[in-house]
């Protein structure tokens, strides 16, 4: 492990949507560009690759994180989710069903990443993670509803140049309430 | 962006001992910044020693009441720890005002703190910049700084300091832990960021190579309640122009205690021990809370193009610490 025969790649497993995924990589490359350049999963996009754009959002063990920030050599070993991946073979995610049903984008290259993230977005609420705008931050609070507001809070961080923000706001909304019904129906089924 | 080598650390003194080994490697951790910062080429490491793995992912209560907290727990696991949420409500507010839910998910405790500034210049390969290159000069000074320092900066450097974390560990006394090449050592935050003088280019009082392991907040009954505010160009997802931290508590309308730090006005996290100063014993009212705020801002010297933040820090003082003495009161 001396400096001198430091290597400057690797070959590395990275697990994607199930799969494992062989290559070997540069350590310069970062997990964006080797799920579009090198494993052709183009649903992912790249816009700023600065991390403020948030186009490039995936799944990282099942947590939402920007993937031109992310190098590859550092994904190894996690558990990685891609648009490709969400929905169950051709039915799509309730996140993308909503998506759909309500115009959640214009140009469309965006969405994936605002996807992604309102999928984690609804887990990290539903799991009573607090946001900026969550009022009673004491964790004894009464769970509190995912309002448009928390909503524009959450998703900040996934820009729309088209602005169809508003169709956005209405589709997250749409998705958590047909989360939170599964959730209780589950439950109910687990008590009968 | 240079080659680098890449190495996982599976425990403290092997991630040392490899810093140690190599004066061109640094620690990833999220790599929010780091790796943003190899793209410009402002950094260029020779190698990278990934710590996420190392056993420091955890925020633990202290025998005294208060809290340790491992140097790679991410930010959305720090603001999201009910005993956070609890001892140290303005922690958690700092936390999720800081970047978006997908940086929070990266970044860890450690780097926050060493998170560089987002001057313009700093990032601008071609500016002069004394903080990247000694020397060289502060392209600031005399260019773009509405969002610049008015506290104290000095000739060399006016960026400031861009966590909002840090800003609420610095009224709450918080402690740095680090292991280095010669042992482990800890400083109080308010040591641990140095002043800027002529050296902008040092920054923290950590010694070479060493690696931040946890930061540790004392017992503090009074940040119970206690409250984050930050002021900045749009209502989410950006950089501080002004922020404050504060707590405070109330007996019989009169403040017996009260912890107050600035975000965004100055080169490291600004502890606001003047205005402290003021209102220990004071009345609590808004008399007391503006000459608590212009104690502390009597030191004020800003650029010609970021008088406002005198301004609105005094505002921004006066209204947080109006709002929790409102709170008290109840």
């Amino acid at each position: 492990m001396a400096p001198a025969t430091s290597s400057t790649s690797s070959a590395i497993t990275l697990n994607i949507n199930g799969e494992k995924h062989h290559l070997p990589v540069d350590h310069r490359t970062t997990l964006l560009d080797a799920l579009r350049e090198r494993l052709d999963l183009t649903g992912t996009k790249k816009g700023c690759d600065q991390g403020q754009c948030g186009a490039c959002t995936v799944l990282v063990d099942q947590r939402r994180a920007v993937s031109c920030l992310t190098l590859a050599v550092a994904a190894e070993g996690r558990e990685i989710t891609t648009i490709e991946g969400v929905a169950e073979g051709d039915e799509l995610h309730p996140v993308q069903q909503a998506f759909l049903d309500l115009d959640g984008y214009q140009c469309g290259y965006c969405t994936p990443g605002q996807i992604c993230s309102a999928i984690a977005v609804i887990e990290e609420h539903a799991a009573g993670r607090p946001s900026a705008v969550t009022e009673d931050l004491s964790p004894e609070a009464a769970p509190q509803p995912l309002t448009p507001e928390e909503i524009r809070e959450r998703m900040s961080g996934n820009l729309c140049r088209c602005g169809a923000y508003v169709s956005i706001v209405r589709a997250v909304a749409r998705a958590a309430e047909a989360h939170a019904e599964t959730r209780t129906a589950g439950a109910k089924e687990t008590t009968a | 962006m240079r080659e680098f080598g890449y190495q996982r650390a599976h425990d403290v003194a092997g991630a040392v001992a490899l810093l140690a080994a190599d004066p061109d490697a640094r620690y990833l951790g999220g790599g929010t910044n780091l790796v943003d910062l190899m793209k410009t080429g402002v950094e260029r490491p020779a190698r990278l020693v990934d710590v996420r793995e190392l056993p420091l992912d955890r925020v633990e209560s202290t025998t005294d009441g208060g809290l340790r907290i491992g140097a790679t727990v991410t930010n959305s696991d720090l603001a999201a720890d009910p005993d956070v949420r609890r001892r140290y409500p303005a922690l958690a507010q700092a936390v999720l005002a800081g970047a978006s839910g997908q940086l929070r998910n990266m970044a860890t405790v450690g780097g926050n703190l060493l998170q560089r500034t987002r001057c313009g210049y700093f990032t601008d390969l071609a500016a002069p910049c004394n903080k990247r290159a000694p020397g060289a000069g502060c392209s600031a000074v005399t260019g773009e700084h509405h969002n610049h320092a008015v506290l104290g900066a000095s000739d060399h450097c006016v960026a400031v300091h861009p966590s909002d974390m840090g800003v609420a560990l610095t009224a709450f006394d918080a402690r740095i832990s680090y292991e280095s090449p010669d042992g482990p050592g800890e400083a109080p935050i308010t040591d641990f960021y140095l002043p800027v003088s002529d050296t902008p280019h040092r920054e923290t009082a950590l010694p070479p190579g060493a690696l931040i392991t946890h930061v540790t907040l004392p017992a503090a009954p009074v940040a119970a309640r206690s409250r984050y505010r930050k002021v900045r160009e749009r209502a989410s997802y950006a950089f501080a122009i002004g922020s404050v931290a504060a707590a405070l508590t109330v007996e019989d309308g009169v403040v017996r205690e009260a912890r107050l730090a600035l975000g965004a006005v100055a080169s490291r996290p600004w502890r606001a021990r003047a205005a402290e100063a003021v209102l220990t014993g004071a009345p609590a009212d808004g008399a007391s809370f503006a000459a608590a705020a212009d104690a502390e801002l009597a030191a004020a010297r800003p650029l010609p193009h970021n008088g406002y933040k005198v301004t609105l820090m005094r505002n921004l003082v006066v209204s947080v610490l109006t709002e929790l003495a409102g709170e008290d009161a109840r």
